[in-house]
């Protein structure tokens, strides 16, 4: 491509539903390496992709030395609508997700009201169409009111215009294990999944940060591995025993990854996940007592993050997903304690994981292709997406470009919020466009 | 000397040996009939209290006042949101002010250094959450050297060695009464910390302070009652304190919380005490010229008999006194007050 961005040639007599994207990499194509050809897409699919295509009556998009990526996939994001409208919306949450190259995103159920009956589902699900940046799928509660004490009506959320697959108490663990049982049995009358927020409430009470050398130093609760890890193994266990769909949410530690790869060699249906931030960051950030560096689970050591990216590339971690966890200024400008717990991941998320995963050679494009859209879409059970580049799919693709010398993170981009642990932080890559069904979301970095 | 205290890690040797000497220095104005020096005229100095801490709020208050500082007291119980201010909100109140320092008690962990990073002036951490007090451990370290520390005329005698490119403040000159121990450290002191380490600010900057200045620390606790990572703190580890009490030269020991109880973190106050309490057996097993300190406030029965408390041993009164001392040195060489005046005339 120009390095003013993708030459966009049209105007007058050009359908605006037709696309050319020219000479760009696409992930897989030809091969594990991926190979370049023109993609040609056409009423919200992809009509061809061959080398040479004649462009007559398209939007040509001149993609040199980009990738193609089938349209990210994020399971885990915070849109804060309805209730805390102050930190995002569903508007300024997929815009974020649009510039960072997602065409779906699961919205989490922790809003307020909580998103564990039908209405609410179906409120969110609307505002996201309405939005039209991405598409939004709600997750719905497991428990009614996120309080763990009975189960959240499932099947009306599974049977509503949301078409809720993917249920979970994310921000609290369905830590009895009665209920969890209950929770994972149920749901597979419609093939749904629980994701499960892993933490042992009794031994996390108050806790701060990783424990460790850091919280001993720094006098901050401790938040043990043991915490996840065992909540991890028991609700494994308990899937194997009922054969039901576990996910497990932000895997953070070493040993977690280690149950998982058990669990998975035993062939038990369970899948995780990976959050950009426990691929590049560790708990020595917390140093300066900045909240931005407040995260559940908590940054661990350098040896998890080490663990979790080999997890990840060998397939015993599914996908990254984002976590994003919007909060007001207010929320974190204030003592460690007393400051909000979560971090903004969408925007940076492709660029975090070239930095993590690819230029260390532990990924390559058709793998991220994999772990951030089409393992993510299998796991959500979302139609329409994670479906790899080729002549009838639809068109929904993210173009990025790995080239692009690393810059400085931005605190403030399309998200309402700019509690990113990333900025200032040079990061390489850059993503220049996103399609959603055959149009634009983003064009040249910008949304379209 | 940085411009902020608010960790013993950010006091080198030579950093730590300029205070102690400071106060070695301001502790001879306490036997005068006036004890007070213009040197902080026209400075101001806030406590920020956002815990009860009657005696170190005091101690600050009165430090600042002997330098001739404005203080401006300022308490607000309770967490800052219980308050409907934030601590940052209260820091740009207190800079328009003007305020010069500000010592801060929080209980969060942090708090003192989120406030230096809204204020121009200097933080003096008086306490953070289970964090850090370092004022406590210099004057801990103050009290310790002038117990225990062969007496030493200062640098025109030749200081003893490791203590290289310290200054002597202006002021060092002749002595009233006790001889100074100036530019001495607390080399081969060995110094046993006993009790609730992991929620303790004091063990946390005692630890660094004392390991800085040469002593030998070894904490002394049920294994509930340390952090998980304490291997990688500069001191040893025991759970066992009546092995330790025989090659103590000095025992410091920790208040209990009675809420720690019902935490689990050890079955009952009465086990608690028989096991690491300092009672009359156990303070006889110690070496005679040993010393107990306390940081108070102490809970009699519990941690410290009030026998140990109360014998010839315990440093707890005279820790209180060197607090003073210790915090104008402290207040004197961060806000870098006008040449002091010969104390000693």
């Amino acid at each position: 491509m120009t390095a003013s961005g993708p030459a966009t040639t049209g105007g007058r007599g050009t359908a605006p539903d037709r696309w050319l994207i020219r000479g760009v990499t696409v992930a897989g194509y030809g091969g594990r390496e991926g190979g370049t050809a023109d993609i040609l897409l056409s009423g919200g699919s992809i009509a061809a992709i061959e080398t040479g295509l004649n462009h007559s009556g398209a939007h040509v998009l001149d993609a040199d030395g980009l990738i193609a990526l089938p349209g990210l996939v994020d399971l885990h994001t915070h849109l804060r609508e309805p209730g805390r409208e102050d930190a995002e919306t569903v508007e300024t949450g997929t815009a974020a997700a649009a510039l960072g190259g997602y065409t779906a995103v699961h919205a989490m159920a922790n809003t307020d009201p909580v998103a564990d009956t039908a209405g609410v589902v179906e409120q969110v699900w609307r505002l996201g169409r309405a939005a039209g940046h991405c598409d939004v799928q709600p997750v719905g509660a497991v428990t009614a009111g996120l309080a763990g004490v009975r189960l959240a009506e499932l099947g009306t959320m599974a049977d509503s215009a949301a078409r809720v697959r993917v249920f979970s108490d994310d921000g609290r663990c369905v830590a009895d294990p009665l209920l969890m049982r209950r929770a994972l049995e149920y749901v597979k009358a419609f093939d749904g999944v629980i994701a499960q927020h892993a933490q042992e409430p009794r031994l996390t009470e108050g806790a701060q940060v990783n424990e460790g050398e850091m919280s001993a130093s720094l006098g901050l609760a401790g938040w043990p591995a043991v915490a996840e890890e065992a909540i991890i193994a028991r609700d494994c266990l308990l899937a194997a025993h009922v054969g039901s769909a576990l996910h497990i949410c932000h895997v953070s530690t070493a040993g977690s990854a280690e149950i998982i790869r058990w669990a998975k060699s035993k062939g038990w249906p369970v899948t995780a996940e990976v959050t950009p931030h426990h691929l590049l960051l560790t708990d020595e950030l917390a140093s300066g007592y900045d909240p931005v560096f407040k995260v559940n689970p908590p940054l661990r050591t350098s040896a998890d993050v080490v663990e979790l990216r080999r997890a990840l590339a060998d397939g015993t971690i599914d996908c990254v997903a984002t976590d994003h966890a919007p909060h007001p200024v207010e929320a974190k400008e204030s003592e460690w304690a007393e400051a909000a717990f979560g971090m903004t991941g969408l925007e940076t998320a492709l660029r975090v994981v070239q930095e993590a995963m690819v230029d260390t050679g532990l990924l390559d494009w058709a793998g991220v292709a994999d772990r951030m859209s089409i393992r993510p879409a299998t796991i959500g059970r979302l139609a329409g997406h994670g479906i790899p580049l080729e002549a009838g799919a639809p068109a929904n693709l993210t173009l990025y470009d790995p080239a692009s010398p690393p810059a400085a993170v931005a605190s403030a981009g399309a998200s309402k919020s700019r509690n990113t642990p990333f900025a200032g932080l040079n990061l390489p890559g850059r993503v220049v466009a996103t399609f959603l069904r055959g149009t634009p979301t983003v064009l040249d970095g910008k949304l379209a | 000397m940085k411009r902020h205290l608010i960790s013993a890690a950010d006091l080198s040797r030579a950093d730590a040996l300029l205070i102690l000497d400071t106060a070695e220095e301001l502790a001879q104005l306490a036997d005068r009939p006036i004890k007070k020096l213009p040197t902080l005229r026209g400075r101001t100095v806030v406590n920020l209290f956002y815990e009860d801490s009657t005696r170190t709020r005091i101690s600050f208050e009165a430090a600042a006042k002997r330098l001739s500082a404005d203080v401006i007291n300022f308490s607000a119980k309770g967490s800052s949101v219980a308050k409907g201010e934030s601590l940052k909100d209260t820091a740009l109140t207190l800079e328009a002010m003007g305020a010069d320092a500000v010592v801060i008690r929080h209980p969060a962990s942090g708090a003192a250094h989120r406030l230096a990073g809204w204020v121009r002036g200097s933080v003096l951490n008086a306490g953070d959450g289970t964090h850090e007090h370092p004022t406590q451990a210099l004057l801990d370290a103050f009290t310790i050297r002038r117990r225990l520390m062969p007496g030493h005329r200062g640098p025109r005698r030749g200081p003893r060695g490791g203590t290289g490119g310290r200054v002597a403040p202006p002021f060092a000159g002749g002595s009233g009464g006790s001889p100074p121990r100036v530019n001495t450290a607390l080399d081969g002191i060995r110094v046993t910390i006993v009790g609730d380490v992991l929620h303790s600010r004091v063990a946390r900057s005692n630890v660094l302070l004392l390991s800085t200045l040469g002593a030998e620390v070894t904490l002394a606790a049920p294994p509930t009652l340390l952090p998980l990572a304490v291997g990688s703190w500069p001191c040893a580890v025991s759970y066992d304190l009546d092995s330790e009490l025989p090659k103590s030269d000095v025992v410091m020991m920790l208040r209990v919380q009675q809420e720690r109880m019902s935490a689990a973190y050890f079955p009952s106050v009465r086990e608690y005490s028989r096991r690491y309490g300092l009672d009359t057996a156990r303070m006889a097993r110690l070496p005679d010229h040993a010393i107990v300190m306390h940081p108070g406030p102490m809970n009699r029965g519990v941690e410290i008999a009030a026998e140990v408390a109360d014998s010839s041993r315990s440093t707890i009164v005279e820790q209180v006194a060197n607090g003073v001392t210790t915090r104008m040195a402290v207040l004197y060489l961060l806000l870098g007050g006008t040449e002091f005046p010969a104390v000693t005339e």
